[in-house]
């Protein structure tokens, strides 16, 4: 690359990180004071975006429709974010906080099909900014006008962050309660009233980055995701709750992104590695090297529990002999079952029975373990991937692919693990995260061996376990074996130790248990489970894609162990039921069928803050206490 | 000014306080004492709302606050100064008061910056140093200077001359009588007499969450009884 092409690469990099920073700083401030990871933040950029494009529409193209339909939307989307806060987030503030992510990610479904009804599914292109839509010429090179009004956008941004932060009262109120909310409560600060502006900032910052990029991309509903993926990357990255960490972050990510793809394929001893492929994980590798070497991020710095009196958690009942005869009464019916129904209901039931034990899995760390995986999908997929792929490549007989597939979803974990379990909280959560979506790019562009974004197809089950009934039992026992010896180990000295370690690793350590040792143990068993029903899967449904590991699939996991309870043993079970059934049928019968399944977790959230199973469990009380 | 009826307080599911009954009168400085783990931060706790009560009232100036938001007691003017001090390490001496500060409402005494520096000089040589590289001592007194920036009529002080050296704790103790003459109400937390004898004027003695001794000050310095079994020396 000549020096001037550098430059122009750089300059590239700092206008792309402007847009990055607005979401991300955002999405810190909203950390850092509510202490909510807010998936929806995503969908304010996109929202950001939409109602800007339709505002500069009705206001025309001049300088005064085009500024003013950008600064309106903005201001649009933070009375969203206020009026999302007073509705929802208020009443969850002392629910546990992965159940108040499960309600942003609710707000996700809810906002996307909300877009999808008013905006329709092309890709909107907003108009260029009257007197910004030329070039100017850099070092022989033509680089955009606007881009360089988004180069100087993004430090102005930070310095009036800083000011608002550093210099004035709210600001003063904001870090106080950042660092000890119920000192400043006590103190007579009313974070009520703090919370909604904090919220409603966050959301102008997000609703600012998605209109600033009107001239530059087109509003699209896959937006909300990719953006809200980006943003955690740079807030991890940058240090959760500080703004100028998230500075540095968004340019570190923006100009390496720019570099790869100013710089092409390179060939290196004979092979060519496309380096512009590589922005797709690019960012997640940084994280994942950032975290291993500073888990703080950047400029973070550990973070305090907040101070919560009062709520001390459960242990994890023993079921009662009771319980132990209704479950085993239930899988009885379930293995009757095909005597009576028959064709769909079976596939539904199958398919209920591999999420069942993929939610079982991610309930084995996240429960006893602590351990909340953002990317639980990722052993899913390389186990449905394994299986196929030696079924395929490997010209194995479909038995012994089902059974070595799920090895390479444990060789995985025990690799990804290793690194993970050095993090805890939020940190580890984005770890994992950042694996899968590696995990899943690999897959995506490993043309080659994995078919790319088509996937593996053809993958079918011997012929004595092709009809539907047959696999229906071999679901059903897979499926009820995997879940029985996970809930043993629940309540196995291994089990034990590991909810020690989560309780207090302090002390665990003090009497000798290795916490790390366990908790990569308890990911990598997570993980051959997980691989286990993603094997199942794959012969159900004849083949794979890179869907089957995408974050997406990481949440419906998640959502799945959430709905049914964190705190209880068989919720992940009725969560998998459940969700798996709701989005079918809503699936098959309405056309909005996200926004209905986000409505539906809304109000099981407002309703039962402790999960569907820990509100029948407190309800009828039917579960001893282990000791 | 502060009235506490029969309340009984619990952590999830394991009560601390049981039935407690005490009282603070305008312009007096009362003290709460017991061994460590008898129920005293609790006891504050409860008072400014952080933990809910199971039952009974909290009265303050005439009013129930019992169900209300810390932050609504706080308004009404009761400060509350806990145990661990609780600085915000990250917001310099002059952000920490800021913090603080609420309008005076007609309360005795109006506070500023400039007359808790004098108060507390220490503190106004390092108005601009940040909590977390303050010593303990001087934490203390940010601590309160900060809840005084709140106006309040009455304020509850938890365990304030734990950890400091005699002469600093020497020196609380002036400015707390110094309170008392500013018309201030005290609500005192101590372990043992040594502090609180030189400043309190009536003394609730709990165990276990159970008032064992109410009387004055000078009364229960006189009882040896009462000091050996439920006080540390
Ligand atoms: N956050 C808490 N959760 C559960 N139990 C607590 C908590 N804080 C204190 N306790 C318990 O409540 C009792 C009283 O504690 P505390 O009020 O702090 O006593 P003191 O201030 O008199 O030393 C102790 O047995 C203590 O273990
Ligand atoms: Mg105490």
């Amino acid at each position: 690359m000549t020096a001037s092409a550098i430059l122009i690469q750089f300059l590239n990099g700092l206008s792309g990180a402007s847009s990055l920073f607005l979401v991300a700083a955002g999405l810190s401030i909203v950390f850092g004071v509510t202490r909510i990871v807010n998936f929806a933040h995503g969908s304010f950029f996109m929202l950001g975006l939409y109602v800007a494009y339709s505002l500069i529409d009705r206001f025309g193209h001049g300088a005064a429709g085009f500024w003013g339909g950008v600064a309106l939307a903005a201001v649009a989307v933070a009375l969203l974010g206020a009026l999302v806060e007073v509705l929802l987030l208020r009443r969850i503030y002392a629910a546990p906080e992965l159940l108040q992510l499960l309600a942003t990610f609710a707000l996700v479904l809810v906002i996307q099909d909300f877009t999808l009804w008013a905006w329709g599914p092309e890709d909107l292109l907003g108009p260029r900014a009257p007197g910004l839509s030329g070039a100017v010429n850099i070092a022989g090179h033509q680089f955009p006008q606007y881009d360089l009004f988004l180069i100087v956008l993004g430090p102005t941004v930070l310095l009036a962050l800083n000011f608002l932060l550093k210099r004035t009262r709210w600001g003063t109120l904001v870090r106080a309660a950042t660092e000890d909310r119920e000192m400043a409560g006590a103190l007579g600060v009313n974070q009520k009233w703090l919370f909604t502006t904090v919220f409603a900032l966050g959301a102008l910052l997000a609703g600012a980055g998605g209109a600033f990029q009107i001239p530059r991309e087109p509003a699209s509903l896959y937006l909300d995701l990719s953006v809200i993926a980006d943003a955690f990357v740079v807030v991890v990255v940058g240090g959760l709750g500080s703004i100028p960490g998230a500075f540095l972050a968004a340019l570190l990510i923006a100009e390496i992104k720019a570099f790869c793809i100013g710089i092409g394929d390179v060939t290196i001893a004979d092979s060519v590695i496309s380096l512009p492929k590589f922005t797709l994980v690019v960012e997640f590798v940084v994280m994942a090297v950032v975290l291993v070497l500073r888990p703080w991020g950047l400029l973070g710095r550990r973070l305090t529990p907040p101070r919560r009196v009062g709520a001390v958690e459960r242990p994890l009942a023993l079921p009662s002999r009771r319980a132990v005869y209704a479950l085993a009464a239930c899988g009885a019916a379930l293995a009757l079952l095909p005597t009576l129904a028959t064709g769909y209901s079976l596939i539904l039931l199958t398919d209920i029975f591999v999420f069942a034990l993929f939610a079982v899995s991610l309930h084995f760390i996240m429960g006893p373990g602590g351990m909340p995986s953002f990317g639980h999908a990722a052993y899913f997929g390389l186990g449905a991937y394994g299986a196929g792929l030696l079924l395929h490549r490997g010209g194995l007989p479909m038995e012994l692919a089902l059974l070595l597939g799920p090895l390479v979803a444990g060789v995985g974990a025990l690799a990804f693990g290793w690194f993970c379990v050095r993090l805890s909280g939020v940190y580890f959560a984005m770890l994992t995260l950042a694996f899968a979506q590696i995990t899943w790019s690999i897959a995506f562009q490993w043309d080659s061996m994995t078919g790319g974004s088509n996937g593996v197809i053809g993958v079918w089950p011997a012929p004595w376990l092709a009809s539907r009934t047959s696999y229906y039992f071999l679901a059903l026992v897979t499926s009820a074996g995997g879940i029985t010896l996970l809930w043993r180990m629940f309540y196995s000295p291994f089990g034990y130790a590991l909810r020690a370690g989560r309780d207090s690793p302090l002390r665990a350590d003090a009497i000798g248990i290795d916490v790390r040792r366990q908790q990569w143990a308890a990911f990598v068993i997570a993980g051959l489970f997980a691989g286990v029903a993603g094997a199942l899967y794959v012969f159900s449904k004849g083949s794979i894609s890179p869907d089957s590991l995408a974050v997406p699939r990481s949440i419906d996991g998640l959502v799945m162990v959430l709905l049914g309870g964190v705190q209880t043993l068989t919720g992940p079970v009725w969560g998998a039921a459940l969700f798996t059934w709701l989005q079918d049928a809503a699936a098959r019968n309405v056309e909005y069928w996200r926004a209905v399944i986000g409505l539906v977790i809304i109000a099981l959230v407002l309703a039962f803050p402790q999960g569907l199973a820990g509100f029948l469990r407190d309800r009828f009380a039917g579960e001893r206490h282990a000791p | 000014m502060l009235e506490i009826e029969r309340l009984s307080a619990a952590y999830g599911l394991a009560q601390v306080l049981f039935d407690l009954t005490l009282d603070v009168r305008a312009g007096e400085i009362a003290v709460l004492l017991g061994r460590n783990g008898a129920g005293k931060s609790t006891c504050l706790k409860t008072i400014i709302g952080l933990l809910r009560p199971m039952s009974g009232a909290i009265r303050f100036a005439g009013r129930r606050i019992d169900g209300l938001e810390p932050f609504q007691i706080a308004r009404l003017g009761l400060g509350y100064v806990p145990e661990d001090r609780r600085i915000f390490s990250d917001l310099t001496v002059m952000q920490n008061l800021e913090v603080g500060r609420q309008a005076a409402h007609g309360r005795p005494s109006e506070w500023t910056p400039r007359r808790l520096f004098e108060l507390f000089p220490n503190l106004g040589r390092m108005q601009h140093r940040r909590g977390a590289r303050m010593s303990g001592g001087e934490q203390q007194m940010l601590t309160i200077a900060r809840t005084l920036m709140g106006n309040p009529k009455a304020i509850l002080l938890d365990e304030p001359s734990e950890g400091l050296a005699p002469l600093v704790a020497e020196q609380l103790a002036k400015t707390v009588l110094e309170l008392k003459r500013e018309g201030l109400s005290v609500l005192l937390c101590e372990q043992s007499l040594y502090f609180a004898q030189s400043v309190a004027d009536r003394a609730f003695v709990i165990e276990g969450g159970h008032v064992r001794y109410a009387g004055t000050m000078q009364a229960l310095a006189a009882d040896v009884e009462v000091r050996d079994k439920y006080l540390s020396v």
